[in-house]
């Protein structure tokens, strides 16, 4: 009896998702319209199908899912305790920084690069954490401004260390990374052969430790005395202080270990061997795209897993959408899907409306509480 | 002799899942105090949000003076000339009383505020119903029964017709009630007529003429309260039998498990301490009740001695352990339950479901987790034995979310917890706030079974009724301070109001002479 009802919600939640991204696909369909309407139908088979379209495709799909998943996961797991950490970019950066300055300058290996960049981006969530904790300084600005400072102090020590640039390995470029091919291939994320079966050097197993670590995240979150205390301390502080929940103890831990994850991200987008880190006077924006993958995924760590492989599956979309429509136009449209199917939650009381009173209370209380989504999956 | 002025004829109002009130009939005489009763959750509020505008019916009619009015927002209802107290007041904290008197309806010369002309209405009133207010004094400085009369001359000054009071009395002291009382007769003699929601059956007795009774969203009945009984008019409203008086074991009190000493708690609202140097003991097998009126300092008191907030001076000692600096996590451990004030704020999380919360204040112990994971069969298995044990009734059992669950049941679960922990010091404060009648007496016979079981327990509560059946020992709290201690059977509900108003107070010195004899 209980399991048919749970079931029943697993699918309310489902089919609300479906039918928020339906309508996210349909909007962006009459924006394509609007921009350029000869290309219209083009640009929504693209956006639709370019990412199944070759096995190339796919694989860069699961390359840009891998990093999407650990901010996602970052994001979603501060949220967890109450926090918005909206710093994942400085975190992902940070963790770019400190793999990068292993792999190239230190020659180590891959997993010592990661444990690295864990280590750094768990430095960067900390100090917003530590300030809000100890001094009650909101950790929306703390973490912006750690944000600006993350990526200027890593261009800073990047450009002062020589031979941590391409131009080192006899590039011409003094403003990015060395390539890891030239300077230490051993610090390269394994492919495991991947890479042959898709015929893609962008596929390696990364996308796998993702996946894994969202489900240790999620039975850390679910199962242990520590998530309980961070679940408490976020959902009611002042009930978890009534338990003798050390909350500040909490919120520093869930920002480190949000920092951590967001570190990960940043290792092992750039350990793949595929792209350079430029030093640029903007933040990545990896990081601010974790922010709709936790809320797609109402902050539930395996769910985080499928909305970042949807957002990265339209990313390569709408890059298969050029030159027809400019890249500006793609931004808007991506942008406008994303948002839509953030109205999952608003969606499925309507679903449950239709279906019948019969789930109507069980499935508002789902929608007033996010942790009941973990419980019905 | 039928001359009603607002006739309510079978209201119906469905929310998902519940029907609220179900073809409720409500007349209202002409110059008539008439008492709504009813347990929380029976459709009192629904049906007063109907009349005030706040909820469309979706069947009934409702006439004013015999003709069918449509209202459907407040100021419909304002132009029918009807007013409202809220239990909560509606007033401005930082507005003066005269400029919260005339918010919503402001006189205005030339586009200009021009309150001259208000001030002197608002005097006349003032001084007509001896409703005494500064007009020129902020609201978040002046005491709550002076708030109440702003409310109070806020409807009055919207020569309101009709006036309902939702709960007045909760916040007033004894003599302030009696005031109220008066003020309500004074109305009615003129030909207002007053709707009148209460917990509080000896109030309706006082000063009801009629009195209407809801239950479960249905109309029980309307009856003269003359022609009636405390017991009838609890009977209709619980649908049972309800005892008043609590069965009480033979006092019989043991060592002292608690024992404050000069504690003094710095106030966060402003720079005076809020408890000023105040020193009890408690014993086991014994309840003592502070008693006074909210907002002077029986939250930071109670918060000091849980470990919610420190103490700037004194001592805390609980069954010998000095836990003056100790954390919550510690003097919960030595043997301290707490039942909070603000169930919803600390006392549950709400989001959590029904077995998590119960097992919030031990979650950490071994037998309910291996090796930092959550052992979930235990935490079950604690949980349905709670439950079952304490009668917590809910809709999916252990996995309920808190949240959904009824206040009552929400506080039992409270109780429970905090019971089962097998404390040498329970701290309950106001403990049945908001219950309805049933589960209040519950929650009583809780608290006497643990004195009868020979616990120490220290009950915070404002309700003078409640003080005056549990305690063995009551103590009264004004501006911080204890002022008086007393034997219940040997004190009067007036006397202890004096003392609670600050109209009297004893030698401090002598307070712990008393407690000796």
């Amino acid at each position: 009896m209980k399991k048919s009802v749970l079931k029943s919600e697993g699918a309310i939640s489902f089919m609300s998702s479906l039918i928020s991204i339906f309508c996210g696909l349909l909007v962006g369909y009459i924006l394509l319209w609007v921009f350029n309407p000869k290309y219209a139908n083009y640009g929504l088979g693209c956006l639709v199908t370019a990412g199944f379209s070759s096995p190339a495709k796919l694989a860069k799909v699961l390359y840009q899912a891998a990093p999407l998943i650990l901010t996602g996961l970052s994001v979603g797991f501060a949220f967890k305790t109450g926090l918005f950490n909206i710093g994942a970019s400085g975190q992902y950066t940070v963790g770019a920084f400190c793999a990068l300055i292993c792999g190239i300058v230190f020659k180590l290996p891959w997993w010592v690069c990661l444990l690295a960049a864990m280590a750094g981006g768990a430095v960067w969530g900390f100090f917003p954490g530590f300030f809000k904790a100890m001094f009650n300084v909101n950790e929306v600005i703390t973490s912006i401004m750690f944000n600006w400072i993350g990526m200027f102090a890593v261009n800073v020590v990047f450009a002062n260390i020589p031979s941590a640039l391409d131009n080192f390995y006899g590039a011409s470029n003094a403003d990015r990374t060395a390539g890891l091919d030239a300077a230490n291939p051993g610090a390269i994320i394994p492919r495991a052969g991947l890479d042959r079966l898709f015929g893609s050097t962008y596929m390696n197993i990364s996308i796998f430790l993702a996946a894994v670590i969202a489900v240790i995240i999620y039975i850390v979150i679910k199962k242990t005395v520590f998530g309980y205390e961070l679940r408490a301390c976020g959902s009611n502080r002042d009930a978890s202080l009534y338990a003798g929940i050390n909350a500040k103890r909490s919120i520093i831990l869930s920002m480190a270990i949000a920092g951590a994850l967001s570190g990960i991200g940043g290792a092992i987008y750039y350990l793949a061997g595929t792209g350079k880190y430029t030093l640029e006077k903007s933040l990545l924006a990896m990081g601010f795209n974790g922010i709709p993958v936790a809320l797609l995924a109402s902050s539930n760590p395996i769910g985080t897993i499928f909305s970042a492989l949807f957002i990265s599956y339209i990313q390569v979309g709408g890059d298969a959408m050029q030159p027809e429509f400019a890249v500006e136009t793609i931004d808007i449209i991506l942008a406008v899907i994303i948002y839509m199917s953030a109205f999952s939650l608003l969606m499925k009381s309507v679903v449950s409306k239709l279906i019948g009173g019969r789930f109507r209370r069980k499935t508002r209380g789902a929608v007033l509480d996010k942790e009941q989504e973990g419980e019905a999956q | 002799m039928d001359d009603y002025v607002i006739e309510m004829l079978g209201i119906t109002k469905v929310f998902p899942g519940i029907v609220a009130n179900d073809g409720i009939d409500l007349r209202l005489r002409r110059g008539e105090v008439h008492a709504l009763l009813g347990e929380n959750g029976a459709g009192k509020s629904t049906l007063m949000s109907v009349l005030f505008g706040l909820y469309q019916p979706e069947a009934g009619i409702i006439k004013k003076n015999g003709k069918v009015v449509q209202i459907k927002n407040p100021n419909d209802a304002t132009a029918l000339n009807i007013g409202m107290v809220h239990q909560h007041f509606k007033l401005v904290d930082v507005f003066t009383v005269l400029d919260n008197i005339i918010l919503g309806v402001e006189p205005v010369r030339n586009g200009f505020l021009y309150k001259k002309e208000a001030r002197r209405k608002v005097l006349e009133l003032s001084e007509k119903y001896g409703l005494r207010v500064d007009p020129d004094a902020k609201i978040e400085d002046i005491s709550v029964g002076m708030q109440q009369r702003v409310e109070i001359l806020k409807m009055l000054y919207r020569e309101n017709e009709i006036l309902i009071f939702d709960e007045p009395t909760a916040v007033l002291t004894p003599q302030e009630i009696k005031e109220l009382m008066a003020t309500m007769r004074s109305f009615t003699a003129e030909g207002k007529s007053i709707l009148f929601i209460t917990h509080k059956l000896a109030e309706i007795m006082e000063v009801a003429d009629r009195c209407t009774v809801l239950r479960k969203g249905k109309h029980v009945g309307t009856v003269n309260v003359k022609e009636t009984t405390k017991e009838e008019l609890s009977r209709m409203m619980v649908g049972r039998e309800v005892s008043f008086t609590v069965e009480k074991g033979r006092f019989r009190p043991g060592g002292v498990e608690l024992d404050v000493r000069h504690l003094t708690v710095p106030s966060k609202l402003h720079k005076n301490n809020a408890v000023k140097d105040v020193s009890f003991q408690v014993r086991a097998g014994e309840i003592v009740c502070i008693a006074g009126i909210d907002g002077n300092g029986q939250t930071e008191l109670t918060h000091a001695l849980t470990g919610l907030d420190s103490q700037s001076q004194g001592t805390i000692t609980l069954g010998g352990v000095d836990i003056s600096k100790a954390r919550i996590r510690e003097r919960s451990r030595l043997g301290m339950s707490h039942i909070p004030e603000d169930r919803h704020k600390h006392g549950l999380v709400l989001s959590f479901t029904l077995m998590e919360n119960l097992v919030l204040q031990r979650y950490w112990e071994p037998q309910f987790q291996n090796n930092g994971f959550i052992n979930k069969n235990a935490v079950r298995a604690y949980s349905d034995k709670l439950i079952r044990q304490y009668d917590i009734r809910s809709g999916q059992g252990s996995d309920t979310i808190a949240r959904s669950m009824s206040g009552g049941n929400q506080q039992k679960a409270i109780v429970a917890r905090e019971i089962d922990k097998n404390p040498r010091l329970l701290v309950a404060i106001q403990p049945t706030r908001g219950l309805d009648v049933g589960a209040i007496e519950y929650i009583h016979k809780q608290l006497v079974a643990q004195r009868d079981a020979g616990r120490a327990v220290l009950l915070v509560s404002f309700e003078l009724d409640e003080v005056m059946s549990l305690a063995d020992r009551i103590l009264v709290m004004y501006n911080g301070e204890i002022v008086g201690e007393f034997d219940p059977r040997k004190v009067t509900v007036e006397e202890l109001g004096l003392y609670m108003a600050g109209a009297k107070r004893m030698d401090i010195r002598n307070i712990g002479k008393e407690n000796k004899a």
